[in-house]
């Protein structure tokens, strides 16, 4: 019997061009907003293009509509390979991408018009989290259903943490959106003041925690044995690693609250549990980084392993950094600052964006049915500038950060304060233009990769690309549930 | 290893129960935290003389929340020493009940605004907020100059009154009824300026002149 079953990489293609499309706009958005802090006058005094309006754009941007399209491409891609089946239920399947375009682009108009509930990273108004949530569900369903019909008994631990990112961004959505709506544009959350900003920093550190770190993880842990051929260095390492993860980060979302109103009790729950994270953040970055053992003369001539292997070196830097910012006294210095923004991009532009160009870069040549990217060099000069991007963005907030903080709290002899608080904004002034520089970098990096993308798609457009036969296994016996047959 | 493997195999192998286990251990720490913090809300909600917005600083509060001033400034004095000294008494939770949602923030590119209430003119925060750089050289504050163009619809705060009280607020009859003209011919502007004055007084000047 002759095996037609093909792979359904159609729609991991269209996840990855809206993952390049909104790698761009999400990052150009932020350059703009950086230069506003430099420069105020580009707020032109007209509403939809003010900063304040603008930055939830940026934010929801990079990580729903940048990464969360990443995310849900490769976990398609990686779900087929990993368990040697077509994907199951696939028009539901092309529902949820367009669906989820449907949320961003949602989104991304309405809160420039004020419509939004305020809540960090949860800014969309009542009407889109309803259709986020049944996106998600979709998408939710269609993986699972793969997982069910797969070939290969054995999960491969990407998929778990790709499931745990499915699940855990369901319950964070939905618990921390219970609103009661006035109109189609405006809500009020069931929850207020103290309450509220529990839940909202329960779903905001989790949504780092399983959207920005677990779900790129899973991406991580196919990913990079691929670009390494080689296997993983440790199998059982990374599922002790993934129990520990998953249990230890939901209680650490409390360090976004120290010396708050919130209870005492809470923030040093939330103290104890973030430095407890320190474990299972560098066991998958060494874990990670361990694969490459034995290869690093690839990873030189190699951009895509490269642009990992710098992912992988700033997890656990942002980790690292991140279980320190949750001790008390760093923190008292820290919060408020542009520590805090220099940490959030050393995870997001270092960690998150890096992974996923490798991945891309990894997948790409793959899914467009193509020996290799239409160009090497330029994944090189990719490479480099996003990289120096990256070091000019956290270096400069780092400093900016470090000396507000040490500005807001300093005191003469007799304990006075000794600045205003404008003296601490013109000290920072300098180093708002060096992160807007390196957000320019950036961006670059990222029209540098759109061009050579769509340049490799060549095929794709041409609907040359001939489907990817799967490759069935010799049947497993009592397999439960027992796997689809192949189709003839 | 081998007998333990087995037991591990179980999960390994079956998609059901490793959904399962995974979807319980991420509850469990939100669950021992927010719970608790449920129950204790009810006896913060308890507090005497806070009162929930009047209607005008109602508006207001929604104008900050829609413009995003909460992506530069905080409302949420640290209990720290150099931050009461700058700010004054640190924030308590009662102070934010009626916050839905909270504006604690989590960046201060520009000033904590938990006890601006009071520390400036009217004439000054009208200004500031038309113009910021007209009476702070230095600031990178954007202006919000159409504010002052808006009318505000009545219609719309009193239905925002109406679903608050559904959520509990203890808003009376004549509190809505009493709405309308208390936000007769008032601007976006007003509105914002009202709230901010209000920020942080102790709620009996709070009440409306
Ligand atoms: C071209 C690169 C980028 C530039 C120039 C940029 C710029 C900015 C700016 C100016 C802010 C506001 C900071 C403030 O309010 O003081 C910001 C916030 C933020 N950005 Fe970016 N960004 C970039 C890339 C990214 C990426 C790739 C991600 C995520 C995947 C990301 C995630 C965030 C988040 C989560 C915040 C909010 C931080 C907080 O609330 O503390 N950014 N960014
Ligand atoms: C062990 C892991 C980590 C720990 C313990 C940790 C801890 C922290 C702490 C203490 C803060 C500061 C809260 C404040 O003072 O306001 C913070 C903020 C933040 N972190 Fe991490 N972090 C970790 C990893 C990461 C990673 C990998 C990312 C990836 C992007 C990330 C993204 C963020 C974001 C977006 C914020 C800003 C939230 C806001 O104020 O808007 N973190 N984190």
């Amino acid at each position: 019997m002759p095996n037609t079953e093909t792979y359904n990489d159609r729609v991991v293609r269209l996840f990855l061009l809206a993952a390049a499309v909104w790698g761009v706009v999400g990052m150009s958005v932020g350059v703009f907003v950086a230069a506003q802090l430099a420069w105020p006058a580009l707020n032109f005094d007209t509403p939809w293009l003010t900063f304040s309006r603008l930055r939830p754009d940026h934010t929801f941007g990079v990580i729903f509509a940048f990464g969360g399209s990443a995310l849900m491409g490769t976990c398609y891609y990686v779900v087929q390979r990993t368990g040697h089946t077509r994907l199951a239920l696939p028009k539901l399947a092309t529902l949820t991408f367009w669906g989820w375009q449907l949320v961003c682009v949602l989104a991304m108009a309405t809160m420039p018009f004020g419509i939004t509930q305020s809540k960090e990273y949860a800014e969309p108004e009542w009407l889109i989290d309803l259709l986020v949530a049944a996106v998600w569900v979709s998408f939710g369903t269609v993986f699972f259903a793969t997982l069910a019909r797969r070939r290969i008994k054995h999960i491969y631990v990407a998929n778990w943490y790709y499931g745990a990112f499915i699940i855990a961004v369901a319950l964070l959505h939905i618990v921390n959106n219970i609103v009661i709506p006035v109109s189609l544009t405006k809500s009020y959350p069931v929850y207020s003041g103290t309450v509220d900003a529990m839940v909202q920093w329960w779903y905001g550190h989790n949504a780092v925690a399983f959207f920005l770190t677990a779900g790129f993880l899973g991406m991580m842990y196919y990913f990079v044995p691929r670009q390494a051929q080689q296997p993983l260095w440790s199998y059982r390492f990374s599922i002790v690693n993934f129990w520990a993860l998953i249990s230890v980060y939901m209680w650490a979302g409390s360090h976004h609250l120290l010396f708050t109103a919130l209870p005492d009790w809470v923030q040093s729950v939330g103290m104890a549990f973030s430095i407890l994270l320190l474990m299972p953040s560098w066991g998958s970055a060494a874990n990670g980084l361990l694969t490459f053992n034995g290869s690093w003369q690839r990873v030189a001539s190699d951009p895509a392993a490269k642009f990992m292997v710098m992912a992988l070196v700033f997890y656990a830097a942002a980790t690292t950094e991140g279980s320190l910012m949750a001790v008390k006294t760093v923190n008292s210095l820290s919060h408020y600052t542009d520590w805090t923004v220099a940490h959030v991009h050393s995870g997001a532009i270092g960690w998150v964006a890096m992974i996923t160009i490798g991945s891309l870069y990894a997948m790409a040549p793959r899914a467009l049915g193509r020996p290799a990217m239409h160009s090497k060099r330029s994944m090189e000069l990719h490479f480099w500038m996003h990289t120096a991007g990256l070091i000019l963005y956290v270096a400069s907030m780092w400093t900016a950060g470090v000396t507000e903080g040490l500005m807001w709290r300093a005191t003469d002899a007799n304990g006075a304060l000794l600045y205003p608080f404008i003296d601490s904004l013109i000290a920072v002034r300098p180093f708002y233009l060096i992160r807007f520089l390196g957000g320019l970098l950036i961006v670059g990096g990222m029209i540098v990769m759109a061009w050579n993308l769509w340049h490799t798609a060549e095929d794709a457009r041409a609907r040359l690309i001939k489907p990817i036969p799967v490759p069935i296994p010799e049947p497993e016996p009592h397999q439960v549930p027992a796997p689809v047959p192949a189709r003839a | 290893m081998a007998k333990g493997y087995r037991y591990f195999e179980a999960i390994e192998k079956h998609a059901g129960k490793l959904g399962i286990l995974t979807a319980i251990m991420v509850s469990i720490g939100g669950l021992a935290e927010i719970t608790p913090l449920f129950v204790e809300a009810h006896a913060i909600t308890a507090v005497e003389g806070v009162k929930p917005y009047d209607p005008l600083r109602l508006a207001g509060k929604d104008i900050y929340v829609r413009e995003g001033c909460y992506t530069c400034h905080t409302q949420m004095i640290r209990a720290l020493r150099a931050e009461t000294q700058r700010y004054g008494h640190y924030s308590i939770s009662s102070e934010s009940v009626y916050d839905r949602p909270h504006q604690w923030g989590s960046k201060r590119t520009g000033p904590d605004l938990a006890r601006v209430g009071g520390k400036y003119s009217d004439e000054w925060q009208r200004l500031h907020l038309m113009d910021p750089r007209a009476v702070v050289k230095a600031s990178n504050m954007p202006g919000y100059p159409w504010l002052a163009g808006e009318k505000i619809d009545a219609g719309d705060i009193v239905a925002r009154m109406r679903a608050l009280r559904r959520l509990g607020d203890p808003y009376t009859d004549e509190d809505l009824a009493g709405a309308p003209a208390a936000l007769e011919g008032k601007t976006s502007l007003d509105a914002l300026v009202a709230y901010l004055q209000g920020l942080g007084l102790p709620p009996e000047a709070q009440a409306a002149p």
